[in-house]
C-alpha cells in the first residue's frame, strides 16, 4: 500500500465565452496568466480574429430578442447577475486579489462595488426611457414621441485595470438598454472576466448578449472596430495609439465611438449615465391626430 | 389636367449683388485667393452672382474671429443671447418672401415649398432655440452645461437656409460661435443671412460665413481652432470627416444619407397613402436625405396602389420654380442631374421597369421627370444607393415581418414610413424599424421641437428638440 500523498488540486481551464457557450479559441492558442507578483495562475485562451467574428455573429443573433425584451425583464436579469455575483463573492475576491495585488479586504470591497454597480444599472432599465425620451409639442395635429433605443452590437475594450469592477462597469451600461456586446477582457488580468462569464451563463441572460474574449486587445480590437456588423465601440481599455487606429476603422460604417477617458478612471465613483447614452439612438415617431 | 395660367412670384423683391465676399467678424471681406465661382439658377442656367472661394487662410481668419468672439458670447447671460436669436427669427419672418424667392432662384425648388415649408421652419427653428438659451440648466445636461467653443458647420444644398438654421440656432443658443460653410451651389441665402446678423446687431465674429467647395469644408473641419464639427451631407464625406477626426478632441455630429422605406399595408387608406408617397419622394425633387425612396407595398394592394399613384403623378406640374402652381422644380445642378440619370439607367439595365408621366421638360436648366421603377429587386442599385432625385423604387412584401426585413436591409437608417389603419401594427412596425424618424400615416414632417437624425450609416447626433442641444454642449 502506497503512502498517502497530498491531494493534487484541480486547475481550472479558462476558455472564451461566445453565444452562451465556453469554447476554446479556434486557433488553439493560449497564453500564461500570472498574478501581480508574477506567479503562474492559469492559461487563458488567446482569441483570434475568427473568434471575434463568431462573437459578433452571436451578439447580432441575440440582439432582436434582448432589445425586444421588456425593460422590466432586462432589469430583473441584471439584478439576477448581481445576486449570482454576490453568491461567489469569495471566489471573485481571491481572483481580484491575485490579479490586482490588493489586500483581501480591498478585493472584497471591489467585489461588493461590482455587485452594487450591477444593482444600480439594473434599476435604470425601465427609467432611462423616461429620462431621455420626450413628447414633442410640434406645431401641427401630430402625436410626436421620441424614445431611446439601443444602438445594436457594441464592441467593448474593457479597462486593463479593474479586472472585475471596471469590467462590470463597462458591460452593464451597454446591455441594460438592450444592446448586445463583444468584450475584450483585460489582457493582463482576464481570469475574473471568465469567472464573470460563468455568472452570466447562470443568470438567465440569453446566450450571446455578452460575449467575452481573452487575449490581445491590440490584435482583436481593430478587427472589431472595422467589423461592418458592429454598431458601436467602447475604447475605454485601449491605449492611445490603439484607440486612434480603432476610431479610424470605426469610421467605415460610422460606428458610435466612446473614446478612452482622458484621465485615469476611478471605478468606485458615481458612473453617471454617459456610458448608457453613448450607445443609445433616439427614435421619433409621428402620427396624425384626427377623427 | 387642368390648364393653369402661369402665376410666377415676382423676383423683384430680391436684390442679388453681382459679387460676394466672405462674412468674417461682422464684415464683408475679400478672400486672399483669386478664385471665385458663379452660382447659377438651375432652372435657367442664368448666372445669379459670383462668390468667393475661401482658402485655408480665409478659413483660419474666420475661425480666429469666432474664437475671439467666443468669450464674450458664451459669457453673455442666456436671456440676452436669447433676445438676439428672437430678433433674428423676427427678421427672417419679415424678410420671408424675399428669402423664399432667393432660395428658389439659387436652389431650383418650387416657390410653394420654399415659401410654405422652408422659410416658416427656418424662423420657427430660431424661435425655438432662442427660448432655450436661458433655460439650459433645465435641459437635463447638468446644472451649468458649458458650450464647446467654435463650431465648424458644413451644410448641403437641398435646404440651404433651413440647414443653416438647424446648425446655427442651437449652436448660438448654447453659447458657441460659428463658422459656417454653405454648399457650393447654394450660397446665396447664407450670405443673405449674414446681412440679417448685421441687421440684428449680432456681435462681430459670432457668426462667420465662408463660401467654397469641398476643400473649404475640409479646411474648416480640420482647423485646430474648431472645437465642434457639424456636417450634413453625403455618407461618403461623413466617413472621411469621422476618419480625419479620429483621436482628435472635437465633438462631431453627422447627418448623412438615407434610403427610407415607405411601407404601405393593405388596410391603409390608399388615397392618403398616395399623397404620402408623392410627398415622400417628390417633395423638393427628391433632394431629401430622409426621402421615401423605396416604396414597399403589400402585394395584395400593389396593383391598385400603383395605378392610383401613376394617375396622381400625371397631375404633377414640372417647370418654373417661381410659378406658384409648380410641384416639381429643377434639379439643383448638372452634376446631380448626371448622377440621377446614371442611377436611373442602371435601374433599367438591371431589369427594373421605368415609368414617367408625360411631362414636358423646359429647354434650359436641369430637369428630371418624376420617375417610378417597378419590379425592383433588393439587389438593384436603385434599391440600395441614395439617388437624391425624384426617383421611386417599388418593391412588394407579403407579411409585416418581410416588410421589416426589407425596410431594414440597408446600411442607412434615417427615416421610414408606415401606412396602416391598425394602431397595434403601426407601433409594432415603428418599434422594429431601425430608423431615427418614423412617420406613420404621414411623411416628411419636420418641426423644431422634434429630434431628427439617423441610425447606422445615416450618422449620429440629433438636430431639433431638447436632444439637439447635446451636440453643442460639453456633455
Amino acid at each position: 500500500m502506497s503512502e498517502r500523498t497530498e491531494r493534487l488540486s484541480v486547475r481550472k481551464t479558462y476558455k472564451l465565452f461566445i453565444g452562451g457557450a465556453f469554447p476554446r479559441s479556434e486557433s488553439g492558442r493560449s497564453y500564461v496568466v500570472t498574478s501581480s507578483k508574477g506567479d503562474f495562475l492559469a492559461n487563458a485562451a488567446r482569441a483570434s480574429r475568427k473568434d471575434a467574428r463568431d462573437a459578433v455573429s452571436a451578439a447580432r443573433k441575440a440582439f432582436p430578442g434582448w432589445s425586444g425584451a421588456t425593460a422590466y425583464n432586462r432589469g430583473q436579469i441584471l439584478y439576477r447577475i448581481a445576486e449570482m455575483l454576490e453568491g461567489r463573492r469569495a471566489q471573485f475576491a481571491a481572483e481580484v486579489a491575485d490579479a490586482d495585488g490588493v489586500s483581501a479586504k480591498k478585493a472584497g470591497e471591489l467585489v461588493d462595488a461590482a455587485v452594487d454597480r450591477l444593482v444600480w444599472y439594473a434599476g435604470w432599465s425601465d427609467k432611462i426611457g423616461a429620462v431621455l425620451g420626450s413628447a414633442n409639442p410640434v406645431a401641427g395635429p401630430y402625436f410626436n414621441l421620441s424614445s431611446p433605443e439601443p444602438t445594436g452590437v457594441v464592441a467593448v475594450v474593457a479597462p486593463q485595470a479593474g479586472p472585475l469592477l471596471g469590467l462590470v462597469s463597462v458591460i452593464a451600461p451597454v446591455i441594460v438598454t438592450g444592446n448586445t456586446c463583444v468584450v475584450v477582457a483585460s489582457e493582463r488580468a482576464p481570469l475574473p472576466a471568465i469567472t464573470l462569464a460563468e455568472v452570466l451563463a447562470t443568470s438567465d441572460l440569453p446566450g450571446g448578449v455578452v460575449n467575452i474574449l481573452t487575449g490581445s486587445a491590440a490584435e482583436m480590437a481593430p478587427w472589431l472596430a472595422g467589423h461592418m456588423d458592429v454598431n458601436g465601440v467602447d475604447l475605454t481599455g485601449a491605449g492611445p495609439e490603439l484607440a486612434v487606429t480603432c476610431e479610424e476603422l470605426a469610421a467605415e460604417n460610422l460606428k458610435r465611438v466612446l473614446r478612452p477617458p482622458a484621465d485615469r478612471v476611478d471605478w468606485l465613483a458615481d458612473p453617471g449615465i454617459e456610458r448608457m447614452t453613448a450607445f443609445l439612438e433616439t427614435k421619433t415617431v409621428w402620427h396624425p391626430i384626427g377623427i | 389636367m387642368f390648364e393653369y395660367a402661369p402665376a410666377p412670384e415676382s423676383r423683384d423683391i430680391v436684390d442679388i449683388r453681382p459679387s460676394y465676399g466672405l462674412f468674417i467678424n461682422g464684415e464683408w471681406v475679400e478672400p486672399q485667393g483669386e478664385e471665385r465661382h458663379k452660382t447659377v439658377n438651375p432652372a435657367t442656367e442664368e448666372v445669379l452672382a459670383e462668390v468667393a472661394w475661401a482658402g485655408e487662410a480665409d478659413v483660419d481668419r474666420a475661425v480666429q474671429a469666432a474664437a475671439k468672439a467666443f468669450p464674450v458670447w458664451s459669457a453673455m447671460p442666456g436671456a440676452e443671447r436669447a433676445k438676439y436669436l428672437f430678433r433674428i427669427a423676427r427678421i427672417i419672418q419679415e424678410r420671408a418672401r424675399e428669402l423664399a424667392v432667393l432660395e428658389t432662384l439659387d436652389n431650383g425648388k418650387p416657390i410653394r415649398e420654399s415659401r410654405d415649408v422652408d422659410l416658416p421652419l427656418v424662423a420657427a427653428h430660431f424661435f425655438y432655440y432662442a427660448g432655450w438659451a436661458d433655460k439650459l440648466s433645465y435641459a437635463g445636461f447638468g446644472p451649468d452645461p458649458r458650450p464647446l467653443g467654435v463650431a465648424g458647420q458644413v451644410i448641403p444644398w437641398n435646404f440651404p437656409l433651413l440647414m443653416l438654421a438647424w446648425k446655427i440656432a442651437p449652436a448660438l443658443a448654447c453659447g458657441n460661435t460659428v463658422v459656417l460653410k454653405p454648399a457650393e451651389t447654394t450660397p446665396l441665402t447664407a450670405l443673405a443671412f449674414a446681412e440679417i446678423c448685421r441687421q440684428a446687431d449680432l456681435p462681430p465674429g459670432v457668426v462667420n460665413i465662408v463660401t467654397g467647395a469641398g476643400e473649404t469644408g475640409a479646411a474648416l473641419v480640420n482647423h485646430p481652432g474648431v472645437d465642434k464639427v457639424a456636417f450634413t451631407g453625403s455618407t461618403e464625406v461623413g466617413r472621411l470627416i469621422a476618419r480625419s477626426l479620429a483621436g482628435i478632441r472635437k465633438k462631431l455630429t453627422l447627418e448623412l444619407g438615407g434610403k427610407a422605406a415607405n411601407i404601405v399595408f393593405e388596410d391603409a387608406p390608399l388615397d392618403q397613402a398616395v399623397e404620402g408617397i408623392v410627398n415622400g419622394i417628390f417633395f423638393n425633387q427628391g433632394h431629401v436625405c430622409c426621402a421615401g425612396s423605396r416604396l414597399l407595398v403589400q402585394e395584395s394592394v400593389a396593383a391598385d396602389l400603383l395605378e392610383a399613384l401613376k394617375r396622381r403623378l400625371g397631375t404633377l406640374r414640372l417647370g418654373d420654380p417661381l410659378d406658384k402652381n409648380t410641384d416639381i422644380g429643377a434639379i439643383n445642378s448638372a452634376e446631380q442631374l448626371a448622377k440621377i440619370r446614371e442611377l436611373s439607367e442602371a435601374g433599367e439595365a438591371e431589369g427594373a421597369e421605368r415609368w414617367s408621366p408625360a411631362c414636358p421638360i423646359p429647354d434650359r436648366g436641369y430637369w428630371f421627370p418624376p420617375t417610378v421603377f417597378t419590379g425592383v429587386a433588393q439587389s438593384h442599385r436603385i434599391a440600395r444607393e441614395e439617388i437624391f432625385g425624384p426617383v421611386l423604387s417599388v418593391l412588394t412584401f407579403r407579411t409585416p415581418a418581410e416588410a421589416v426585413e426589407k425596410a431594414n436591409n440597408t446600411p442607412y437608417g434615417l427615416s421610414a414610413g408606415v401606412w396602416t389603419e391598425k394602431g397595434s401594427l403601426m407601433l409594432w412596425m415603428a418599434s422594429r424599424l431601425r430608423a431615427g424618424v418614423v412617420w406613420s400615416n404621414t411623411f416628411n414632417r419636420f418641426d423644431p421641437t422634434s429630434p431628427f437624425g439617423g441610425y447606422k450609416e445615416s450618422g449620429y447626433g440629433r438636430e431639433g428638440g431638447r436632444h439637439g442641444l447635446e451636440a453643442y454642449l460639453a456633455v
